[in-house]
């Protein structure tokens, strides 16, 4: 159970970059997975009818086991970055659409209303309107997509990717635990720190959701 | 550009309009004119610079025939002329910023400052931000909400009343000459109401505006509109005309069950005390001594001398049977002298109250509390019959003056504002 604190101090690159990596693929994911799902999530809001095999198809690749993802997808893409994001971004979807759906949902309808009726255009209303007020739960399930990514990523080091994955596989099959607790560390350090800077950037977009009536 | 918006007001025609919800012609049951919301062929003309007021039952279209307006509706048939111009053939964005909408539940947006919400249109348009922020304030100031206290507070921070308030003055922005306002008052308290009521109209009496108002409140539609069309299921245009006319003689027996078996009280509440000829009082004062005079004055239909104080102030009633020749007035048995009224009191506050006093008269009185004249039940009878239409007998037992209906208590009493000079 001794950590080797002086490895740690030899190899702080090499934790650095797992660590960089892990960013890396993490953020990537939940990029574009947000865009997807802003895509599909608009044209589910619009047309209602389509809400049911977006969100079944969402669900369905939700459901898949990680592991047989990324095992179905190698013979097509190799073992690749393309192959990890590929993996991780469909991950994001279920969680993002059905997100910025029910934020988009939750906009009450008066002032949606209100807006058409003074003459906003539709793109004008969603953007200065709709997506604003939606932006509290949106941003929640960006939250919720970025964490669970963050642990996701570490399955990837099965298919050589992995950042923070890749430390704690080779410490495992090294049988050097200290390899293993750092790749630990490192990952749960940097679910909180993203966590926290998107508690930041929600309160920064969304300060009149906090004020309470007088 | 701000100078582009006109203060003037325009006409509004509705020309043989119809809206019709269908099952998109499938295996429809339905006549689809009958369902709610439908409008069938509805022609009216709002003048410019006048409140008309859309009322009936739920289901009737008068939020439909509100809505086709700014299109946020499109009529199945028919035009909608604004100042003559067909709203179809008009740019719809900017057909919306030139028109007002206030809606029941004002649908301020709780992410933007009052400041913001109420520069909407403005903003739209392009003004330069420091002559939103100008009207913004401007607008603010009047509908009675002070601009450093409210501009930079959140729609959540607000009461009820204060953002009907808001909602009107984001109406008004960019001084459009139509407003369409969808129940505004409809989600505020009685008292609230009542206020945001009076202080509309006395807006609406500098802004002049063309105003198409909705509500399924008859009581409002009287007070509220120049003009008022009564709509009936199904969408069908049952009377329009002036509130008077819809009360005293309406035009189906839909439209006499709508505006309700006390219209007669309502007409009532339409004119006020000055629109009546008062009776003249027989008055004395307190320290006088009673005469055979006096006694014959009171020879009329009304029996009561009105005593006046020192001041020349109502003090009380005597009856004709209490005034004994040679003795000081003031010692004869005295009825209290209420109530005293405004000449600006409507006569059915006026009607309910003095049927609760003593004599049944209502000394109409000055600032001062002098003594102007009477008024009696049958002044105010006598009014009724004169304004009732000429169809106002058609209706055999809708009699224009319909007898109090004891299941529809009268209104509670109003103090009277105590005159500055009594201080």
């Amino acid at each position: 159970m001794s950590i080797r604190w002086d490895w740690v101090a030899r190899n702080l690159d090499e934790v650095a970059a797992a660590t960089v990596d892990h960013l890396q693929l993490t953020l990537v994911a939940v990029a574009v997975g947000f865009s997807l799902s802003l895509v599909l999530a608009l044209a589910v809001y619009r047309w209602r009818r389509l809400y049911g095999p977006v969100a079944g198809i969402a669900g369905l690749l939700y459901t898949i086991p990680s592991l047989a993802l990324f095992a179905v997808l190698v013979p097509f893409t190799g073992l690749s970055f393309a192959t990890a994001e590929i993996g991780l971004v469909s991950y994001t979807l279920l969680i993002l659409v059905r997100g910025i759906v029910s934020g988009l949902d939750g906009v009450p309808r008066d002032a949606v209303e209100a807006a058409t009726g003074m003459g906003y255009t539709d793109r004008q209303r969603l953007a200065r309107v709709e997506l604003p007020l939606a932006a509290p739960v949106i941003v929640t399930s960006i939250r919720l997509a970025t964490v669970t990514t963050i642990g996701l990523v570490m399955v990837t080091a099965l298919i050589g990717e992995g950042g923070l994955g890749q430390l704690m596989l080779r410490g495992f099959n090294r049988g050097f635990p200290t390899m293993v607790y750092a790749g630990v560390v490192m990952s749960v350090a940097l679910a909180v720190v993203l966590d926290l800077l998107l508690v930041g950037v929600q309160r920064l977009l969304t300060p009149w959701s906090r004020i309470r009536s007088a | 550009m701000p100078d582009r918006a006109s203060s003037r007001a325009a006409t509004v025609a509705f020309d043989h309009v119809n809206k019709r919800y269908g099952h998109s012609g499938r295996g429809g049951g339905h006549r689809s004119d009958e369902l709610p919301g439908a409008v069938n062929d509805l022609s009216f003309t709002v003048p410019a610079g006048k409140i008309c007021v859309l009322v009936g039952p739920s289901g009737c279209g008068k939020t439909t025939s509100l809505k086709m307006v700014n299109r946020l509706i499109e009529p199945t048939a028919g035009r909608i002329l604004i100042d003559g111009v067909d709203a179809a053939d008009r740019d719809v964005t900017e057909l919306r910023r030139g028109i007002g909408y206030v809606i029941q539940q004002v649908g301020l947006f709780p992410h933007q400052t009052i400041a913001e919400n109420v520069a909407t249109v403005p903003r739209l348009l392009g003004w330069p931000k420091a002559r939103q922020r100008e009207r913004a304030d401007e607008l603010l100031a009047l509908v009675g909400l002070e601009p450093t206290t409210y501009a930079a507070r959140f729609p959540v921070q607000l009461s009820g009343g204060e953002r009907q308030r808001v909602g009107v003055a984001r109406a008004l922005a960019a001084d459009p000459p139509i407003m369409l306002m969808d129940e505004p008052f409809g989600a505020v308290d009685p008292i609230a109401r009542e206020r945001l009521q009076d202080e509309f109209l006395a807006l609406q009496d500098r802004l002049a505006k063309t105003i198409l108002f909705v509500t399924h409140d008859v009581d409002e539609a009287i007070k509220m509109g120049d003009l008022v069309a009564v709509l009936q299921e199904g969408g069908v245009l049952a009377q329009f005309g002036p509130p008077t006319e819809i009360l005293a003689s309406p035009a189906t027996p839909f439209v006499a069950r709508f505006v309700g078996a006390d219209r007669g009280l309502k007409r009532l509440s339409l004119r006020r005390v000055e629109d009546l000829e008062l009776v003249p009082a027989v008055t004395a004062g307190v320290a006088e001594t009673a005469t055979a005079e006096h006694v014959r004055a009171l020879t009329g239909s009304f029996p009561w001398l009105l005593l006046l104080d020192e001041r020349g102030r109502p003090a009380g009633w005597v009856a004709r049977a209490d005034v004994r020749v040679g003795t000081i007035l003031a010692e004869a048995p005295m009825a209290p002298a209420e109530p005293l009224l405004d000449r600006s009191v409507s006569l059915r506050d006026a009607l309910s109250r003095l049927l609760d006093a003593d004599v049944h008269a209502g000394i109409v009185v000055d600032r001062e509390h002098h003594v102007r004249g009477l008024v009696t039940v049958t002044g105010i009878a006598e009014l009724l019959r004169e304004t009732a239409g000429p169809d106002g007998a058609e209706l055999g037992s809708l009699d224009p003056l319909v007898p109090l209906d004891p299941l529809e208590p009268l209104e509670p009493l109003e103090p009277l504002e105590p005159p500055e000079a009594s201080g």
